[in-house]
């Protein structure tokens, strides 16, 4: 039995508000293996971004982060500042959601993906200069594009800018936050096909987010379902999907009949109402308001993952074990 | 930057220019149908003066004729004759023009780079006592009449301490020559720089700050954290760039300010620039003076705006290609 | 208007709309309240305003005039005469204060009201019609924009007679431009909203679709812009005034710095005479700027975000 490369214990994290503390990620468990992908599904808000940014620990000041984080064995939360800015991007790098906003309005792009390699590696300029041409180039891009302003690229394209950006340091795990959310069908599909291809060729271990859970089937090996802030199932991708045992799992599947399906900025339309507040969760199992088949005690349950087949495991009363 | 995108600006103020030539006309002949008497409101005038003054003008012509007449003057930037010296107003202005230069270019670059200086400091230390006081030092500077701000710098340092002379450009009769004469006339120039520098100090204090606080929400600075770099590099390098902006527009705004303010202080402190031609030509009434002054303020404005629109475009590359 | 044929459920819409606007108006009172800087801003402008309108009832009037206050010494500092001193014709310092401060108020809240009403119709109008009006209307606007402020003021306060009237016209003409660019940004976000364009394709008229949604969407802006233009106001006319621009007729403010400084008040060191109208000018405003911030921050939502 290998280490995991990263292993996320009991997680949790209250974001600092002007009307108090919101939890928006609640005692999470979660391992990533060297090479693996886990996907990270749920609706928008259910705290996938939160859960990226702090395995980074880039939340803003002020957010209370409990748990611990263990990237290679050694706990990230309790880093030294130095110490975590050489694991940032050289160990672990995120593609984020939303390329237009998180690329610098007013810098070529070559500028900021190099600033990463010479940061870390201490190349030269024209090291640097190289690096960042075979970069854009193996995210399928000219490499003169690196002249290039972020509002003069397509969205497919500043993706891929974002792609070649995480890769930059041949980190060992790869966040990718909705890489394909923003991006219509045929890009979306492009830029799926070259995540995979980087990733079996790289070797990278990956932790791949998405609201779409017909995306993530073909791309990882294992899946956790979030809910709430909660992980409300996991297992192998493929045991997931084709058996989920929660009922906010399958509604999420019918939800996204296709690969790409174009109405999936929307919420799933299986599911009637809305995600709840993070501020105000429903009592017992969060998800009984919304749930089609709620039992009588789901309110005042105390749900957690119980075991829902072999290797997967569910926090529903359905598979509470008697 | 495209030649497009330069010659739109400048046909633009061209544009502007002409429409403040066109207002001064109707300002000054439309609006009083009798300026003559306006100007000479409460005092005597013979009969043989008013028409000699009303020929002088052009008044006794029919409102198209003097409207193409005052065009071709003002197109030889021939504004008529000061009533107070009897000299040409083009050669009255020139012969103050840089002095008053002088006083509003370096008030300028102080108030701006300390401003900006102070703005990035408090954005920096939000809601810590040093931008508690940075905030409402500023706050109280702004809220200051620039005159009386003057006023009170002129009681204290040239009439109290007599630290320094309290107006005039040098020394009546030291008859100093090369250096000293230098010094002296940076003496004279202290106080009233020092006014208009504090006065508009504030403004670039505060906007430096709530343009630096609305970047540091931005997702290209989580992403600049998350490559590894240092606080001070993401402030230094993608958050200041970036906030910047909204002070270069503020820039072009209140240079017509400064140069307003000027016309109070330098009257205070008897710099003998635009700003005290102006204080008399209002004392006297001087109206071919004012008139002068007024369109060369005007163009002084559409100029700076220019300037600025074309700095901004160097600086943000989505105006510069848009 | 239908305003003698409402039937009852008109009324009973009209009071339901009634009722909202009365709780949103008590939600941000709440807010406002627990505003440290706006709450300070709020008491010293209230004692500002007590104090002009107790004005009459402090000081006479006639401590206005030189003639009638030959018994007074000239330049006696406030330890040899009455709370704040005389000036150079033996005329109370106090008095001059205490009215001057109801010309600068009074002007800098007339000239705003004006300024408000010429850039919120300017920039209503441009931003609801839109198309050729839009273009015209901004055009002008960026035209004045580029005309430096206080040079327009000075010319326009010299080819008009000066009164109390035009200053506050003056001021009104020099500062709508930046209200109407404003307003019109705010106009065209509301109408970016789905509701608009649902009432929109639901028939209704401009005049409705203005009435009903723009403007009351728009109204916080507008307050709160009011509020921060008020102080700029203010300055103005201080500053006219100071240059001999203002109503020769009345104390402000602006026109006893003018006085005092005519007077070579420096020179003799009588500070008395130049602090308090200057620390008067310098308390509203920065009463007024207080106000209208912590009002900008709970009505813009862009800023409220901003923990
Ligand atoms: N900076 C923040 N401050 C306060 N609340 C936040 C912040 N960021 C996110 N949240 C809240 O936390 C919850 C989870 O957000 P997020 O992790 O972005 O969800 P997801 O990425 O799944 O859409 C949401 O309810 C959101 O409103
Ligand atoms: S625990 Fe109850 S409410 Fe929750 S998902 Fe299962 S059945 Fe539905
Ligand atoms: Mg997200």
């Amino acid at each position: 039995m290998t280490q995991p490369l990263l292993d996320v214990r009991n997680l949790s994290v209250s974001y600092r508000t002007k009307s108090g503390p919101v939890t928006a990620v609640r005692d999470i468990d979660l391992q990533v293996n060297p090479g693996e992908t886990v996907g990270l599904a749920g609706e928008s808000g259910c705290g996938k971004s939160t859960m990226a940014n702090a395995i980074l620990r880039l939340l803003p000041p002020g957010t209370r982060v409990e748990g611990e984080i263990f990237f290679d064995g050694e706990d990230v939360l309790t880093m030294k500042p130095g110490r975590l800015r050489a694991v940032r991007w050289a160990e672990m790098a995120v593609v984020f959601q939303g390329a237009l906003h998180t690329l610098n309005p007013v810098q070529r792009i070559g500028r900021q993906i190099g600033e990463a390699i010479e940061l870390h590696e201490n190349t030269s300029q024209s090291e640097t200069r190289k690096r960042v041409g075979a970069l854009l180039e193996q995210v399928g891009l000219p490499a003169g594009r690196a002249n290039d302003y972020p509002h003069q690229l397509s969205g497919g394209q500043r993706q891929r800018v974002m792609i070649a950006m995480a890769l930059a340091c041949s980190p060992r795990l790869l966040i990718a936050d909705e890489p394909t959310t923003a991006l219509d069908v045929m890009v979306q599909a492009q830029v799926l096909d070259l995540l995979e291809e980087l990733q079996r060729d790289l070797g990278l271990a990956m932790i791949f987010i998405t609201h779409d859970l017909s995306v993530l089937t073909s791309v990882c090996e294992r899946l956790a379902v979030m809910y709430a802030g909660r992980i409300v199932e996991e297992g192998p991708s493929a045991t997931v999907f084709s058996r989920p045992a929660h009922p906010y799992t399958r509604a999420l599947i019918r939800a996204f009949p296709t690969i790409g399906d174009t109405a999936s900025r929307m919420a799933p339309s299986g599911l009637a109402g809305d995600p709840p507040d993070p501020a105000d969760l429903p009592s017992g199992c969060s998800f009984h308001p919304r749930c089609p088949v709620m039992h009588e005690e789901c309110p005042h349950l105390d749900v957690e993952l119980w075991p829902a087949g072999p290797d997967s495991r569910a926090a529903c009363i359905e598979v509470r074990p008697t | 930057m495209t030649f497009r995108f330069v010659s739109r600006k400048v046909l633009g103020s061209l544009a502007t220019l002409l429409f403040v030539v066109c207002f001064n006309f109707f300002l000054f002949r439309v609006v009083e149908s009798d300026p003559v008497s306006a100007l000479f409101r409460g005092r005597n005038i013979s009969q043989q003066q008013r028409q000699q003054l009303q020929h002088d003008f052009g008044l006794d012509k029919s409102k198209p004729e003097q409207f193409v007449r005052y065009l071709n003057q003002t197109a030889h930037l021939n504004f008529g004759f000061s009533f107070e010296t009897r000299q040409p107003v083009t050669s009255e202005i020139s012969a103050r023009i840089g002095r008053t230069i002088t006083l509003v270019g370096i008030s300028t670059l102080l108030s701006t780079t300390i401003g900006i200086w102070l703005g990035i400091i408090a954005a920096w230390r939000r809601n810590t006592p040093t931008d508690y006081v940075v905030t409402s030092t500023t706050m109280a500077f702004y809220a200051m009449p620039d005159f009386w701000l003057g006023l009170l710098l002129l009681a204290a340092f040239a009439e109290s301490f007599r630290w320094f002379p309290t107006g005039g450009i040098v020394n009546v009769g030291s008859g100093a020559t090369g250096l000293s004469h230098l010094v002296d006339e940076a003496k004279h120039l202290f106080l009233p720089g020092l006014t208009l520098t504090l006065a508009y100090l504030g403004e670039y204090t505060l906007i430096m700050r709530s343009s630096l606080l609305d970047t540091m929400g931005e997702d290209y600075l989580t992403l600049a954290r998350a490559k590894g770099l240092r606080d001070a590099t993401v402030r230094r390098r993608h958050a200041v760039p970036n906030a910047l902006l909204p002070i270069v527009t503020l820039a072009a705004v209140n240079f017509g300010f400064v140069l307003s303010g000027a016309i109070a202080v330098e009257s205070i402190y008897s710099w003998p620039g635009l700003g005290l031609a102006t204080y008399n030509a209002i004392r006297a009434p001087d109206l071919p003076m004012l008139q002068g002054l007024f369109l060369l303020f005007s163009a002084a404005v559409i100029v700076a705006n220019l300037a600025v629109d074309l700095l901004y475009a160097y600086l943000d590359p989505r105006v510069r290609t848009a | 208007m239908t305003a003698e044929v409402a039937t009852p459920r008109v009324v009973g819409r009209r009071r339901i709309v009634w009722i909202r606007r009365r709780r949103a108006l008590s939600r941000v009172w709440r807010m406002y309240r627990a505003s440290k800087p706006g709450m300070i801003g709020l008491v010293v402008l209230l004692v500002f305003v007590v104090l002009a309108f107790a004005a009459p009832a402090l000081a006479s009037s006639s401590g206005l005039h030189a003639i009638s206050t030959v018994q007074n010494p000239t330049w006696a500092s406030p330890s040899k005469f009455g709370p704040l001193g005389t000036d150079n014709l033996g005329r109370t310092i106090g008095a001059q204060f205490l009215w001057g401060s109801r010309i600068s108020l009074f002007v800098g809240l007339a000239a705003t009201l004006l300024t408000m009403l010429i850039g919120s119709v300017v920039g209503i109008a441009a931003g609801f019609f839109g198309g050729r009006i839009e273009g015209v209307l901004m055009r002008i606007t960026e035209w004045f924009l580029v005309i430096p402020f206080l040079p327009l003021a000075i010319v326009l306060a010299s080819v008009l007679s000066r009164s109390l009237f035009n200053i506050i016209l003056v001021i009104a003409i020099t500062s709508w431009p930046f209200t109407a660019r404003l307003i019109r940004a705010q106009v065209l976000s509301v109408k970016e909203r789905g509701y608009v364009d649902r009432s929109r394709a639901l028939g209704a008229s401009r005049w409705h679709l203005t009435t009903r949604h723009i403007v009351p969407n728009v109204a916080p802006l507008i307050l709160a812009n009011t509020t921060l233009t008020v102080p700029i106001a203010i300055l103005t006319e201080t500053t006219l005034s100071f240059l001999g621009l203002g109503d020769p007729s009345r104390a402000s403010w602006g026109k006893m710095l003018n006085e005092a400084f005519d007077a070579g008040a420096i020179g003799q060191h009588a500070w008395w005479y130049y602090v308090p109208p200057g620390l008067g000018i310098m308390l509203v405003v920065l009463a007024f700027t207080l106000c209208g911030q912590a009002l900008e921050e709970i009505l813009n939502p862009r800023l409220s975000e901003r923990a």
